[in-house]
């Protein structure tokens, strides 16, 4: 790594601040907030996956020792200004209009919904009174699969619905016809990914205050997205501004689903109003399991065009994306999907047709990563395939693709979905490959292959182009305070990706580089007056670059304030530490807290300095181009043909994220990202039957990666910082897991190619594997 | 109701609970001890493990009134007199935390497998890990936080 240039903190492995807390077990997490005379909330789900809700009988549940109210729609309703959650991102393309309610009150869409709310004295009285709220359902057929879902005559998700599609949307650009009809190769394939969840550690929950003295909502929320919940609050609840402040305590993972607003959200606050008390809700796993979203389902049926040198000359198909139930967030997963299937690469010519069907499981939004895992395993197979009919390497013909790094900044012919063009800012993408593949020692793979027998080894490689930073701002305030410590408060939200250190580090940088000194205040409504929260790898980005700003800003104010009451020129002085002093003179100067002081004014004298009192600044450094970030990886793997087991040797991934802020960081990032996508190729599989009943609903059943799993990781960086923002930083929260389902199908593929067998779905199970190998006619080589 | 004495982290509890209530719930609720967290309240993500006798046991899957009069160990009684736990420092120097929902859980489990035999071997190490979920490392780094504490040189 290169880093940053001349930096005291900046690029530096420094301790993160929220370690002391959390190691000592003194986090603050929501479940940890305990107020007296708190209540409990716990809801009545759906056990069908569409049915019409003919009857909700809650006198048992109410009668029922430490019960102190059970809420329906028809209870909440006379307190809202809609009984629906109006949260989808806008688009055109929208067919159907799927905002859900509050709580489900004439049908319920998929298992898991929430029907009523029960609130009594402790959690346990609140479960055994919610299994007492008899509610009649009368079952309606049910639609599981979203390619079924389009057929003429299936089931509708929704009774009233005319079909279920959802929205249709084209994303184009080049003479595809025409070059099509003069390619060389056409490579065709259909490749289906299925859905996973999210699986934070921390399931949701939230605490409702209300004080009845102000006539105010305190809100602690597990949430990536406090400011959004706030808004949603207000209006939900008809509440001014300065009635709700939503604040996010210790968030133990969020990994996308906890930027949607839910149900719960909007009822568990609303009881605490209605009951005059403290309402908590914890969610627990089996909930999670029915009710936080969910990503991934979707089948893609592609075409690959080439030149007989195996160069791209257009991509085109159809992408039938499972929306799930009702439109929690947007379009934004196939929208993503599509978008990152041929960034790393020049196409010439694209259309993708976008299909978005409604079905009865839990609405899909974004998950780490956000749909590109799944165009980068379109892509990535189709490039293998086009390879194998041309004779090529896997390494050749991306080599003959990929956008070279002479062509950067490239303007792709894209838009973002919100109408942003899609430049390619940076990056040498052949390089990170060359990287990748040396680390693998891919040329010595054949020696290592070994012969046949009944393990077989492969080398599989993918690339990826990852959109970060998604704009346009984030805000943050830097404040120098009487008492010398310095305070920074955002709307960007933490949950683990080290947001307190990363922005302190940056403030440091500027004042003083002691992080001890920084406070760092995230997801507080309170505290900052707009945010957008964490989604889309773009904290370090969008509130990076605002309190990089916003430090610049307060130095030069603490060097002028600092230099009049030294007398000296404010281009002498230098902050360390604590201290404003001569550059270069240890000893002496005035502190930081002194500076504050006499920058606060004292009535009726004088300011110091020309810039106005306190040494603070806010910014919302404004920045609408996304930053692309890029890399390769290449996996080893080994795959036993007689149990279908498939184990990961090695993983390598060659990476660009820009200037690394704190390489420790970002490698955990990373890694995190690694498993995960470790996860979503083998193991993860969120099962439905065809009634559309969840059929993996404990961490028995749904299997995440452990220790055992995790192969030797190898981890490479390139630089290449990127001109959007001043830091030239790019995201990285959601690198890891893009390019690692592709890699693994790829390695799979390689190591059974004496079998002739495709992979063209993930995850890939051992009886997915034995299927493969069972289905095969080619008679293997021993 | 039930009488029952925790002794949790060297301190005395003597708490009336349900017969259903959960150790977890026990911990947290009446003793006050939130270091300890709730994964999945069905024994497979291993957040809410604590010690009992020397044992790594799920809080979760234990009633409050199973470990009346025993020894309980969690997150909160690892540092002494303000010095951290070998392992919470180690933890610390190798990044083996994010989020810092499941550490309470793995910094336990950790304690319980080197105590056990501080010459567990690496793959045994491993695999005792392996009874803990975490979302947001990758494992790498946890693994070779107790490795360090076992005085194994970096990988």
């Amino acid at each position: 790594m290169t880093g940053f240039p001349d930096t005291r903190v900046l690029g530096r492995d420094v301790p993160r601040k929220e370690d002391p807390a959390l190691i000592r077990g003194r986090g603050r997490f929501v479940d940890d907030i305990h107020l007296p005379g708190m209540l409990h909330a716990a809801f009545v789900r759906s056990p069908h996956a569409h049915a019409a809700i003919t009857a909700i009988d809650t006198a048992a549940a109410r009668a029922m020792p430490g019960v102190r109210a059970v809420f329906t729609l028809k209870d909440l309703a006379p307190h809202l200004t809609d009984t629906r959650l109006v949260v989808a991102m806008p688009s055109p393309a929208y067919r159907l209009e799927l905002h859900r309610p509050v709580l489900a009150h004439s049908e319920v869409v998929h298992v898991g919904e929430a029907v009523a709310m029960v609130v009594a004295d402790d959690p346990y009285r609140a479960e055994d009174a919610a299994a007492a709220v008899d509610v009649q359902y009368d079952p309606l057929p049910a639609i599981a699969d979203c390619v079924a879902a389009l057929r003429p005559g299936a089931p509708t998700a929704h009774a009233g619905a005319a079909s279920n599609l959802v929205a249709e949307m084209v994303v184009e650009y080049g003479a595809v016809e025409a070059a099509f009809a003069g390619a060389a190769l056409r490579i065709q394939k259909r490749l289906l990914v299925h859905r996973g969840g999210s699986h934070s550690m921390e399931c949701r929950g939230l605490v409702a205050v209300p004080d009845p003295i102000e006539d105010r909502l305190t809100v602690w929320n597990s949430t990536q997205m406090p400011h959004a919940c706030k808004r949603m609050l207000c209006d939900l609840l008809d509440l001014r501004e300065t009635q709700v402040r939503v604040v996010t305590p210790d968030v133990g993972g969020g990994f996308g689903p906890k930027l949607v607003i839910y149900p719960e959200e909007v009822a568990v606050p609303l009881a605490a109003r209605l009951c005059n008390r403290p309402v908590k809700w914890i969610e627990d796993r089996r909930e999670h399991f029915v009710s936080t979203t969910q990503e991934r389902d979707q089948a893609w049926d592609v075409e690959l065009a080439t030149d007989a040198d195996g160069r791209i000359l257009g991509v085109r198909g159809v992408l039938v994306h499972d929306h799930g139930a009702w439109t929690a967030r947007g379009l934004n997963v196939p929208q993503g999907a599509v978008a990152a299937m041929p960034l790393a690469y020049l196409v010439p010519a694209f259309r993708m047709t976008i299909k978005v069907a409604a079905t009865n499981k839990v609405p899909v939004t974004p998950i780490r990563g956000a749909g590109q895992p799944q165009g980068v395993f379109a892509m990535e197979r189709l490039l293998d395939e086009a390879a194998a009919a041309l004779g090529l390497t896997r390494d050749e013909i991306r080599r003959r693709n990929l956008v070279p790094a002479e062509r950067m900044p490239y303007a792709t012919p894209m838009r973002t979905r919100g109408g942003i063009a899609v430049t390619l800012d940076s990056g040498d993408y052949p390089l990170c490959q060359r990287m990748a593949l040396d680390a693998a020692d891919w040329t010595g793979f054949p020696a290592r292959r070994g012969g046949g027998g009944a393990v077989r080894r492969g080398i599989g490689l993918s690339n990826y182009v990852e959109c970060t930073g998604r704009g346009p701002f984030e805000h943050v305030s830097v404040r120098v305070e009487p008492s010398g410590r310095i305070v920074v408060a955002t709307g960007a939200a933490a949950m683990g990706q080290s947001t307190a250190t990363m922005l302190a580090q940056v403030v440091a940088e500027q004042l003083g580089a002691d992080l001890g000194r920084v406070d760092v205040v995230t997801g507080d409504t309170a505290a900052a007056p707009i945010g957008l929260g964490g989604s889309n790898s773009r904290q370090a980005v969008l509130a990076g670059s605002s309190a990089h700003a916003a430090a610049v800003r307060v130095k030069a104010k603490v060097l002028e304030v600092a230099g009049e009451l030294l007398e000296v020129s404010a281009q002498d002085l230098e902050i360390v530490d604590g201290m404003v002093r001569v550059l270069g003179v240890p000893g002496g100067g005035v502190s930081l807290g002194e500076v504050a002081r006499a920058a606060a004014g004292q009535a009726g004298f004088v300011l110091p300095g020309t810039s106005g009192p306190a040494l603070a600044a806010s910014e919302e450094v404004v920045i609408d181009a996304m930053t692309y970030a890029n890399g390769s990886c290449v996996a080893e793997v080994e795959v036993d043909t007689g149990t279908g087991a498939v184990r990961v040797v090695h993983l390598v991934f060659a990476h660009d994220c820009g200037r690394a802020l704190h390489p420790r960081i970002v490698e955990g990032q990373l890694m995190g990202g690694i498993a995960h996508g470790i996860g979503n190729a083998l193991y993860e599989f969120m099962a439905f039957d065809e009634n559309a009943q969840p059929l993996t609903t404990t961490l028995a059943e749904y299997l995440l990666v452990t220790a055992t799993e995790m192969p030797k990781v190898t981890i490479l960086h390139h630089e290449s910082p990127t001109p959007l923002n001043p830091l030239g930083i790019k995201g990285v929260g959601e690198a890891g897991v893009i390019p690692i389902g592709a890699a693994i199908a790829s390695a799979v593929e390689d190591a059974l190619r004496d079998y002739g067998v495709r992979i063209d779905r993930l995850p890939l199970s051992p009886v997915d594997v034995l299927a493969l190998l069972d289905q095969s006619t080619v008679l293997p080589s021993t | 109701m039930h009488d029952v004495t925790l002794c949790l982290n060297g301190d005395v509890h003597r708490i009336r609970v349900e017969a259903r209530r959960t150790l977890l719930d026990a911990i947290r609720e009446d003793c006050g001890a939130t270091g300890t967290h709730a994964g999945c309240e069905h024994g497979v993500c291993g957040a809410c493990t604590v010690l009992l006798d020397g044992e790594p046991v799920r809080s979760c899957l234990m009633f409050a009134v199973q470990a009346d009069g025993r020894e309980l160990r969690t997150v909160e009684g690892l540092a002494k007199d303000g010095v951290l736990h070998k392992l919470q420092q180690s933890f610390i120097d190798h990044h083996a935390l994010q989020c810092g929902y499941c550490t309470p859980g793995f910094l336990m489990l950790a304690a319980g497998l080197i105590e056990a035999d501080p010459d567990l071997s690496d793959a045994a190490l491993i695999d005792g890990l392996s009874a803990n979920l975490c979302r947001c490392t990758g494992y790498a780094n946890i693994v070779a936080a107790v490795r360090a504490v076992l005085g194994r040189a970096p990988s």
